[in-house]
């Protein structure tokens, strides 16, 4: 060993030639520091004002007064009315009905107003006819406040006064009118019945104009096929209530088909209920090719594509009537199908046949069959009237506009430059175009290539009347005063007519007229609403569909099939710029800001296509190209189960680029392959290269067993065996006994005394949840929650208070795989077993649990909290006191349901997070009542305690007592199905107290021992045969 | 002073009434009913809701005053010229009928609006005031010099009296230089070479330095005192001090929001319309005059776009920004209407004596603790509401007390003031 070791820094070091190494041996640097260069010639040093001095005495001064100012408070000023308005209270709500009819959603809705400004949608209970509020319609509010609005009207680009807009739009529409050049009005579904005596009127005036109706999304088919047989075009309306057997084939029930709105109907049938001793409940079977809400909540599922549909449909109708047909069904599907056909039989007029798909042979035979039936759950004497669009009438349209037949267009409500399957071709016809006019609220494709653009009122601030079925009227009132210049579509129509009136009073004269019968205008204008018995006429004993059905026992597909729809959160894509739809997960996927290709699991792997999850959790899809005709787009793929093999879906609403802000500028466009309006097409689909990230919040999909944190039982089993054998209450032992783990005896905790005063429970019941999400964004509306944008929730930073948790099952159902896990012998096989059960089934078993903070009693939250920021009341909310929290999240830790949730950044007035909350319009939408956070606290659910104790305040100050139903939450108000019950459990006579002794209740995670105040009613399958 | 004033006046009052009216009116009683009656809507020298009532009888025939007095609008719809004229000019707003006033009534009405007061009585009695004034500060200086020179009389004789002591001193042989003192080291060094009295000394100033930092720290932000300068000088001490206005009068969704609310300018202009001047009293020294307080009022009128000479407004209004006094964070959720309704509060109780304050200021600290000692002092108003019935008794049974406090009501928990 040497005596002195020596270190060698680098190999340099060894050269001992090295002059640099030699240097640095002596000095720090090896070159001398420059000083003289800047500060060695005085003159220039002087030439500056500030010397070094000064600058610390700048600096020094401004600390000083920076930290002088902020010892002051900020002044504040208060401005009240100058006259104030006589039914504005400031701090109080005023509710007003109105109605959404933007050309996809209809439905009657009440509208929340703080200080008169709409600040939150809820349904309109009264007006149980007229649809509901879905997610899309709760998140309308924001839409108001959306900074991307049209701010005033503008010819050639230019901002210009209405005035100006109406004289250079009439003189042009004369002139053409005078030289006879056809135009063109080419508009959405208004369902109005004054505008469309409007229309009447203009035409009249301009006998050039024609006007032509355009549904995005079509359902021609099905008023075609209505039409050919009824003389209306209009759909048939449904009540699921009234059906026992109900079997859809491609009709999501529980999504946008045919206009939505039947959840109510449809989860009242399926909660088992007492009848005769036995409970009952309907049955619910869905052919499919994509997984949708509805066959997520069927009790049997059977994806098949396209074409086998089809012949389902023809199948069904022939064991119906007897008919003899040809199946080239494969065994199992004819087996099933003859299983359908005897349980509608056996169901009678209770049975009812749905179908969603673009064909007008199909939409016959389904009203053939249920005329057949006689079914008691379709009305058409009664019809729904908000689809009106003509897919021929359409493309004739598109190309006599290329040929330059017609000479004008003018649109309003609809964007197709966009929406279009050939929209590139119509943009540049209709850029070419005479007359180019477009009512639109935004600058989208349309608009931006339109010489005059109209900017039209967002519906809030807006009247309208609507006709949404038959007899079923609605009223429209503005809520707001126009926040920008802005007019009404027919108020500018009238103004072209010269009218002196407005649309207004135009809607009073023609209700008077027309509508109102006994009933005063200001009663509807209250209600929002009128129902009438009137109803179409039609004679129809027999319908004859012998060659449709023939027709469809010949169908055929050649190789893939590529299924398009709807999204529950985008629907059609007119809200793509609403941040709080992009960021709302989508119920199957779990997928926020984002589109996506559907592939079978089988496919995906023949294909080549893969799902990874990547290191830091996040969900990553390979890309591939499909291939429509001559039009080829790359998307990213998400294998999703359920998918019917040689099926893709894909869907809309998502790649708009126009008139939305860069966040919301995601996904792919569908519509360029929306050929002929059909929503099924033929492509074909090769991997592309790399993979896309996705911002999916659930990224463990199969409950492996767990069987405790989803109950479900089937329908047998719950009439015939006790609830000890389907519901049982975990036990565990002390002593050697075995306790149930509610008992008293096994509680560590000294529980509160809870049987004085209220003492609140939610209910959730997973039968009649069907996972729509209306409660996400009820909850983000009512709770101020702030969206934290695409590369935040791939971090698993999502914001939302409550979640909808969407299991598969790894085998057949759920039992299976219960069975499966309690079946592993030894850890050699649990390794493997658990491994396969991570993967969810081909056809998986779907259930969705509603997820907000459990309330729990003992909740392990508040025993970890060091500054006690979360504590209980005796009321059963658990507190959570903001501005004590300091974040240290050991309260998130030590939730067993993970509903905490951290503010990790500022995410209001914060540029990073470029949403509502960072712009004055768009925070016009918080609730006053509810803080808004700041960085670094942890929030939850408070069980809206903000409503809870509005009400008892109501009632103290009327001096009564509180009844059962005045106890609402966002989510149990925003539940149309009923699936969420909130109240005051100590209120015996309550429907909460009664769910609260119902066999199916159960806790989640009830072997916790945290008695949560959230209860869920286990799920019951109508499941037994088939 | 004022006994004298007031017998001038009245002298003078019946002079003037006897020479120019000749008959016996009764002023006072007129004064009496014109203020209980006619002043909502007219005043006598200017144009209010009606006419200027100055000299009135002189424009009319008496008779005439009479039955317009007693129904004015069925003169009106009788189609008597003057009578639509006044009814047009005054935007078409008929007079209120007044069948109970006999012909006597009207009588010493018009002999009230007829009078004019003396003007000369404040000219004799202006240099009496301000001769005592000026006779009483003379005095008072007088007595101050007085004093001065007895004290430095008092310090010349005592200075004498010490010199001719010390004169008598030296010639009687005593020594008068005072002894010379035995050196003890100054008391700091003592003090600074005891270590233990260091140590205590060290201790105590930290500590007490710890509880003024402490103290100054836990103020920050607390606004108690708070007294801004509001665009439109409002006295709450005229309004609800002399006045007796009720507090809920004019912040009214105090009884059923959470806002107390500002009142809106039409509340107001409920009283303004008519009282277009101060006439009370004056506080001179911070120079609240009369002029003062009217010009506030003209500031009321820009705002609201109140034309006064026409009586009508303009339409042109300017909302006025005040100054926010209580300012409760965001995180806290404070409701008026549960405290003020259901629990009966006083308005007082948090905003001090309000009817007392010239200038609105923050009266309570405002801070959580503040809060919290009243939850724990004060018991529920359950009497008469029914929704207190169950839930009182049997919480009350629970704690064994007779009337619950808000605390035990569930008051101090966190959810129920921070969500």
């Amino acid at each position: 060993m040497s005596p002195k070791k020596v270190y060698w820094k680098s190999v340099a070091q060894l050269d001992e030639s090295n002059e640099i190494v030699h240097k640095l041996e002596n000095n720090e640097f090896v070159e001398k520091i420059p000083v003289d260069e800047f500060l060695g010639d005085e003159d220039s040093t002087n030439q500056y004002a500030t010397n070094r001095r000064d600058f610390l005495k700048y600096v020094g001064f401004s600390t000083a007064a920076a930290t002088l100012a902020a010892c002051e408070g900020p002044v504040i000023k208060s401005v009240p009315y100058v006259v104030q308005p006589e039914q504005i209270i400031p701090g109080i709500a005023n509710y007003y009905a109105t109605a959404i009819a933007d050309g996809f959603d209809f439905a009657s809705i009440l509208i929340k107003t703080r200080e008169g400004r709409p600040i939150k949608v809820e349904s309109n209970s009264d007006a149980s006819s007229m649809g509901f509020a879905n997610a899309r319609v709760h998140a309308s509010v924001l839409s108001l406040y959306d900074t991307k609005r049209l701010q005033g009207p503008k010819v050639e680009g230019k901002d210009v006064s209405w005035n100006d807009f109406y004289s250079q739009l009439g003189a042009k529409l004369k002139a053409m009118g005078n030289s006879g050049k056809p135009v063109v009005m080419l508009t959405q579904t208004f369902a109005s019945p004054t505008t469309q005596s409007i229309l009447k009127k203009f035409i009249k005036q301009f006998p050039n104009i024609r006007h032509v109706t355009y549904d995005a999304i079509s359902s021609s088919a099905a008023l075609d096929a209505f039409e050919n047989i009824y003389g209306v075009r209009a759909l048939a309306d449904y009540d699921f209530s009234k059906a026992e057997t109900i079997v859809s084939i491609a009709a999501d029930i529980l999504g946008d088909w045919q206009g939505g709105g039947y959840d109510a109907g449809y989860a009242k049938g399926r909660v088992p209920k007492k009848d005769r001793g036995k409970s009952i409940m309907s049955y619910h079977a869905q052919f499919e090719s994509n997984l949708s809400l509805s066959g997520a909540n069927a009790d049997h599922r059977f994806p098949i594509d396209p074409a086998s549909q089809k012949k389902v449909v023809a199948q069904i109708y022939a064991g119906l009537t007897g008919v003899s047909l040809k199946s080239d069904l494969n065994g199992e599907l004819t087996k099933t199908v003859a299983e359908i056909v005897q349980r509608l039989k056996t169901a009678g007029d209770k049975g009812v046949v749905v179908s969603g798909i673009d064909d007008i042979a199909v939409q016959e035979v389904i009203l053939a069959i249920n005329n057949h039936l006689g079914s008691k759950a379709i009305n058409v004497a009664q019809p729904k009237l908000i689809r009106k669009g003509n897919n021929s009438e359409i493309i004739k349209l598109v190309s006599n506009i290329k040929s330059g037949e017609v000479k004008g267009l003018i649109t309003a409500g609809i964007n197709p430059g966009f929406t279009l399957p050939n929209a590139d071709e119509f943009l540049e016809a209709f850029e070419k175009l005479e007359l180019s006019v477009a009512f639109a609220t935004k600058v989208d494709e349309t608009a931006a290539a339109a010489q005059f653009i109209g900017a039209t009122s967002h519906y809030l601030e807006s009247w309208g009347d609507y006709e949404f079925k038959k007899g079923h009227f609605a009223l429209a009132q503005p809520t707001i005063k126009p926040l920008f210049d802005t007019q009404q579509f027919q108020d500018v129509l009238l103004k072209l007519m010269k009218t002196k009136t407005n649309y207004h009073q135009e809607i009073k004269s023609f209700w008077k007229e027309n509508v109102l019968l006994e009933k005063t205008w200001n009663q509807s204008l209250h209600d929002g609403f009128l129902t009438t018995d009137s109803s179409i006429e039609f004679n129809s004993s027999y319908i004859d569909v012998s060659d449709q059905i023939n027709k469809l026992s010949l169908s055929t597909s050649n190789g893939l099939s590529l299924v398009l729809y709807t999204k529950t959160g985008m629907g059609d894509g007119q809200q793509a710029n609403n941040p709080w739809l992009q960021e709302f997960p989508d119920p199957i996927s779990r997928i926020s800001w984002d589109n996506y290709l559907t592939v079978s699991a089988v496919d995906a792997k023949e294909i080549g296509l893969k799902n990874i999850n990547v290191s830091n959790g996040a969900l990553n899809g390979s890309y591939a190209q499909v291939s429509v005709r001559d039009k080829t787009i790359t998307a990213p793929v998400l294998i999703q189960p359920g998918q019917a093999k040689g099926t893709i879906g894909l869907a809309f609403g998502y790649g708009e680029r126009k008139g939305l802000q860069e966040e919301m500028q995601v996904g792919v466009n569908a519509y360029p392959f929306y050929n002929n309006f059909d929503s099924i097409q033929d492509v074909s689909i090769k991997p592309a290269d790399g993979y896309h990230e996705f911002a999916c919040v659930q990224l463990h999909n199969t409950l492996m067993g767990r069987g405790d944190i989803i109950k479900e039982t089937t329908l047998e089993i719950f009439n015939t065996k006790d609830k000890e054998d389907w519901n049982p209450v975990p036990k565990v032992s002390k002593n050697h006994m075995e306790y149930e783990v509610t008992s008293s005896e096994v509680d560590m905790w000294q529980s509160f005394d809870r049987s004085i005063g209220h003492h609140f429970n939610l209910s959730i019941d997973l039968n009649s949840c069907t996972g729509c999400g209306a409660c996400v964004i009820a909850c983000h509306a009512e709770n101020n929650v702030p969206v934290v944008g695409k590369d935040e929730v791939r971090k698993s930073r999502d914001m939302h208070w409550l979640r909808i948790d969407r299991y598969y099952s790894s085998g057949e159902s759920f039992k299976a795989d219960d069975q499966t896990k309690e079946d592993i012998d030894g850890l050699g096989d649990s390794l493997s077993t658990f491994g396969k059960m991570e993967q969810a089934s081909e056809n998986p078993q779907v259930a969705f649990q509603p997820v907000m903070c459990q309330h729990c009693n003992h909740a392990p939250c508040e025993t970890v909290c060091p500054v006690a920021a979360s504590s209980h009341g005796r009321q059963g909310q658990n507190h959570m006191a903001y501005n004590r929290c300091v974040g240290t999240r050991y309260c998130a830790n030590n939730c067993p349901y993970k509903v905490r949730r951290f503010n990790w950044f500022l995410y209001n007035k914060n540029d990073e997070f470029d949403y509502h909350m960072n712009n004055d319009l768009g925070r016009m939408v918080l609730n006053p009542d509810v803080v808004v956070r700041s960085r670094g606290v942890m929030e939850k659910c408070s069980f809206c305690i903000q409503m809870t104790q509005k009400t008892i305040l109501d009632a103290k100050l009327d001096g009564r007592q509180i009844e059962d139903g005045e106890f609402q939450t966002a989510c149990s108000n925003a539940c149309s199905s009923g699936a969420i019950t909130f109240g005051d459990v100590n209120d015996k006579s309550s429907k909460i107290a009664m769910l609260r002794e119902e066999d199916r209740m159960y806790h989640l995670l009830e072997s916790v021992g945290t008695k949560p105040n959230v209860m869920y009613q286990t799920k019951v399958r109508n499941a037994d045969q088939t | 002073m004022y006994l004298l004033r007031f017998s001038l006046s009245f002298i003078f009052f019946f002079s003037f009434f006897n020479n120019l009216v000749g008959q016996e009116f009764d002023v006072q009683a007129g004064k009496k009913l014109f203020n209980a009656n006619c002043a909502a809507c007219h005043k006598l020298n200017k144009k209010a809701v009606g006419p200027a009532l100055r000299g009135v009888s002189a424009k009319y025939d008496r008779e005439w005053l009479y039955s317009w007095i007693k129904n004015s609008s069925a003169m009106i719809k009788a189609g008597d010229p003057q009578a639509v004229a006044i009814w047009e000019e005054y935007n078409k707003v008929a007079m209120n009928a007044y069948p109970q006033f006999s012909n006597s009534d009207i009588d010493n009405i018009l002999a009230y609006t007829d009078y004019i007061p003396p003007a000369p009585v404040a000219a004799v009695t202006a240099p009496v005031v301000t001769s005592s004034a000026s006779s009483s500060g003379f005095s008072n200086s007088i007595i101050l010099a007085a004093l001065s020179l007895v004290f430095s009389l008092l310090v010349v004789m005592l200075f004498l009296v010490q010199k001719t002591l010390k004169r008598i001193a030296i010639a009687s042989g005593v020594d008068v230089t005072p002894p010379v003192k035995e050196k003890r080291p100054p008391i700091w060094l003592v003090i600074a070479k005891n270590q233990f009295l260091i140590f205590l000394m060290v201790i105590g100033f930290l500590l007490s330095s710890a509880y003024f930092v402490y103290g100054y720290l836990m103020q920050i932000g607390i606004d108690q005192g708070y007294m801004p300068v509001q665009p439109i000088h409002y006295s709450h001490k005229i309004h609800s001090g002399a006045n007796q206005i009720e507090c809920k009068y004019c912040h009214s969704s105090a009884r059923a929001s959470k806002h107390s609310g500002i009142p809106s300018l039409n509340v107001c202009m409920n009283c303004h319309k008519n009282i277009a001047e101060y006439n009370g009293e004056e506080d001179l020294e911070n120079g609240y005059t009369k002029e003062f307080y009217t010009k506030q009022i003209k500031k009321l009128y820009a705002a609201v776009g109140w034309d006064e000479d026409n009586q009508v407004y303009t339409g042109k209004s300017q909302p006025v920004k005040w100054v926010r006094i209580h300012n409760l964070p965001d995180f806290v959720y404070f409701n008026h209407a549960q405290h003020v309704q259901v629990g009966g509060v006083d308005c007082q109780t948090c905003h001090g004596p309000v009817e007392e304050m010239e200038v609105m200021y923050q009266h309570s600290s405002l801070t959580m603790g503040w809060c919290i000692n009243c939850h724990r002092e004060t018991n529920l108003k359950v009497q008469d509401n029914e929704y207190y019935a169950k839930i009182h008794e049997e919480l009350s049974k629970k704690y064994g007390v007779e009337q619950l406090t808000v605390a035990q009501m569930g008051g101090l928990e966190c959810g129920k003031c921070h969500y």
